[in-house]
C-alpha cells in the first residue's frame, strides 16, 4: 500500500533550483533512506513531507506530495494536523526544557488531550516504544537535560511517537551520537517500522544499508536512483550511485 | 551486537545447515544407489542436484548482501567468509554425489560383484565420508573447533582406500575382461569420494578459522592434528 507518493516535484529556494523533478513512492511501514553528499537536496526533500520548508522565505514547490492519497500542499490542509501525522526527529537531540514526562506529554497536551491517566499511559507506551522506559521510569520528573545524548534522542523519538504519527522523518538522527547509542537508535528504527513509515536522511551509508528497506541516492538536487537497499548496495544501476557508495565520488 | 544483525547471522547459519542436510542426504542415497545398483534412486539424486545448486546460489547471494549491508568485522567477518567457502565445498560434494548417481544410472551392468565391493571397501569409504559430514555439521552447529579439527585425520583413511582401489580394480579387470568398462567407471567413484574428503577437510579448516581465528590451511596433517585443541581469540 502506497503511504507516500511524490509526483514531479520541483523545489526552489528563491532562484535556486534545489530539487529537480522528483517522483517516488513509499510503501507503508517501509524504512526509506536518503543518501548523498552535502547539499544534494536530501534534507530539503525530507522536509517537504511535513512542510517544514514552508517557513523559509522565497521557497516554492511545484508538483504534488501525497500522503495516504491526499495532497499535503493542497489549499486548506491544516499544518498542525499534518505535523501530528508526520513526526520528525532532528540531527541533534532537542528536548524541551521540561521534565522527561512533560516532554513526551507535550504533543498530547498541545492536541487538547487533558485526561491525565490517558496521558500517563501514552507517555509510558511511547517511552517503552523508544526503548527508554527502563532507564527513566524512576525519574520521570527529572529534567530531560539530565539524560545522555543518546537518551535525549530516544526521548525525542518518544515525543514524536506519543501523538501516534503514521510517518516519522529522521534527519541524521544518530550523527551526534556514540556507536552504542547509534546502535540503539538503529535497532529502534527496526522496531518502529512495525508502526510507522520511516524516512531517514543519513550521511552514514552503512547506517542506510543496515536499517532501510529502500534507499534513494541524491545528487545536485536530483534523485539519481531509488531502489531496494540490497540492490543499491550490491548492484546499483547508475554509475554515479556506485561511485558514491564505493567512496570514489568526486 | 545489534539484534537485527544477529538475526541475519542466525538465518544464514540456518540456511547453511539446511544445505548441509540436503548434501548429506544426497551422499547417503548415493551410497544406497551404489550398493544396490538402484537406478531409480540414482535418477532421484540427479534430479535433486538442482536443489543443491539453487541453495548454493541463495546462500552466495545472502552472504553478498550481508557483507554489503552490514560490513562485518572480527568474528562476524570470519563467519560469513567461512559460510561462503563452506557453501562452495558443500555444493562440490553435492556434485560428487550427483556424479556417483550418474555412474549408477548409466553403467551397463546388471549387478556388481559383492566380493569386489568388499575388497574395494566402498561402503567403508561412504561411511567415512558420511561420518565426517555429520561430525562437521555438529561441530558447526555447536561451534566446536576441537570437534571440527578432529575430523582432519579421518581424511587419511579415505586416501588409503582410494589408493588401494586402483590395484584392486586392475586385478579384477584382468580376471574379468567383461568388467573392464565397469572397473574403469568405478575408479571415478573413488576419486569423487576422495575429493569429497578433501572438501570436508576444507570445511573443518573453515570452522576452526571462524571460531578460533586459526589458519590450518596448507599445514601438513601432523601440524593439523597438533592443533586439535586450538586456542585463540574469539
Amino acid at each position: 500500500m502506497k503511504k507516500i507518493e511524490v509526483k514531479e516535484v520541483d523545489f526552489y529556494y528563491g532562484k535556486f533550483h534545489a530539487l529537480k523533478h522528483i517522483s517516488m513512492e513509499v510503501e507503508q511501514n517501509d524504512v526509506v533512506a536518503f543518501i548523498g553528499p552535502s547539499g544534494c537536496g536530501k534534507s530539503t526533500f525530507l522536509r517537504l513531507f511535513n512542510r517544514m520548508n514552508d517557513l523559509i522565505p522565497g521557497s516554492r514547490l511545484t508538483g504534488q506530495v501525497l500522503i495516504d492519497g491526499r495532497d499535503i500542499y493542497a489549499p486548506g490542509v491544516e499544518i498542525d494536523r499534518l505535523r501530528k501525522e508526520v513526526g520528525m526527529v532532528f540531527q541533534r537531540p532537542n528536548p524541551f526544557p521540561k521534565s522527561i514526562f512533560d516532554n513526551v506529554a507535550y504533543g498530547l497536551r498541545v492536541n487538547g488531550i487533558r485526561d491525565k491517566s490517558f496521558i500517563a499511559h501514552r507517555v509510558e507506551e511511547a517511552l517503552k516504544g523508544a526503548a527508554l522506559w527502563n532507564e527513566v521510569k524512576d525519574k520521570l520528573k527529572a529534567s530531560a537535560f539530565a539524560l545522555s545524548g543518546g537518551q535525549q534522542q530516544r526521548l525525542c523519538i518518544a515525543r514524536a511517537m506519543a501523538v501516534s504519527p503514521s510517518v516519522l522523518l529522521m534527519d541524521e538522527p544518530a550523527s551526534a551520537l556514540d556507536p552504542i547509542s547509534t546502535a540503539k537508535i538503529e535497532e529502534l528504527i527496526r522496531e518502529l517500522k512495525k508502526e510507522v513509515t520511516i524516512i531517514i536522511v543519513t550521511h552514514n551509508m552503512q547506517q542506510a544499508a543496515r536499517v532501510s528497506d529502500r534507499t534513494a541516492f541524491f545528487y545536485m538536487g536530483e534523485m539519481v536512483e531509488c531502489g531496494e537497499t540490497k540492490m543499491i548496495f550490491t548492484n546499483p544501476s547508475k554509475e554515479a550511485t556506485q561511485n558514491y557508495i564505493t567512496g570514489r565520488f568526486g | 551486537m545489534v539484534k537485527f544483525i544477529e538475526s541475519e547471522l542466525v538465518q544464514l547459519r540456518r540456511e547453511v545447515d539446511q544445505m548441509w542436510t540436503l548434501v548429506y542426504n544426497q551422499m547417503d542415497q548415493a551410497r544406497q544407489a551404489v550398493m544396490t545398483l538402484d537406478r531409480q534412486l540414482a535418477q532421484q539424486i540427479v534430479v535433486r542436484e538442482r536443489r543443491v545448486d539453487a541453495f548454493e546460489l541463495k546462500i552466495d547471494s545472502d552472504v553478498e548482501d550481508f557483507i554489503a549491508l552490514y560490513n562485518p568485522v572480527a568474528v562476524d567477518l570470519r563467519f560469513v567468509l567461512a559460510m561462503l567457502k563452506i557453501n562452495s565445498d558443500l555444493e562440490r560434494i553435492g556434485d560428487y554425489a550427483d556424479g556417483i548417481a550418474r555412474f549408477v544410472r548409466d553403467i551397463d551392468v546388471q549387478e556388481i560383484d559383492d566380493r569386489l565391493l568388499q575388497d574395494l571397501q566402498v561402503d567403508t569409504m561412504f561411511t567415512l565420508v558420511l561420518n565426517m559430514l555429520e561430525e562437521l555439521q555438529e561441530a558447526f552447529n555447536e561451534e566446536d573447533a576441537e570437534k571440527a579439527a578432529a575430523v582432519l585425520g579421518m581424511d587419511d583413511q579415505l586416501d588409503r582406500i582410494k589408493r588401494a582401489s586402483g590395484g584392486i580394480l586392475i586385478d579384477y579387470a584382468k580376471h574379468n575382461p567383461d568388467a573392464i568398462p565397469l572397473c574403469f567407471e568405478f575408479g571415478g567413484v573413488f576419486r569423487k569420494l576422495e575429493r569429497t574428503g578433501d572438501h570436508l577437510t576444507n570445511i573443518a579448516e573453515e570452522i576452526v578459522f571462524y571460531i578460533d581465528a586459526k589458519v590450518l590451511k596448507h599445514n601438513d596433517s601432523q601440524e593439523k592434528s597438533d592443533k586439535k585443541s586450538p586456542e585463540g581469540k574469539k
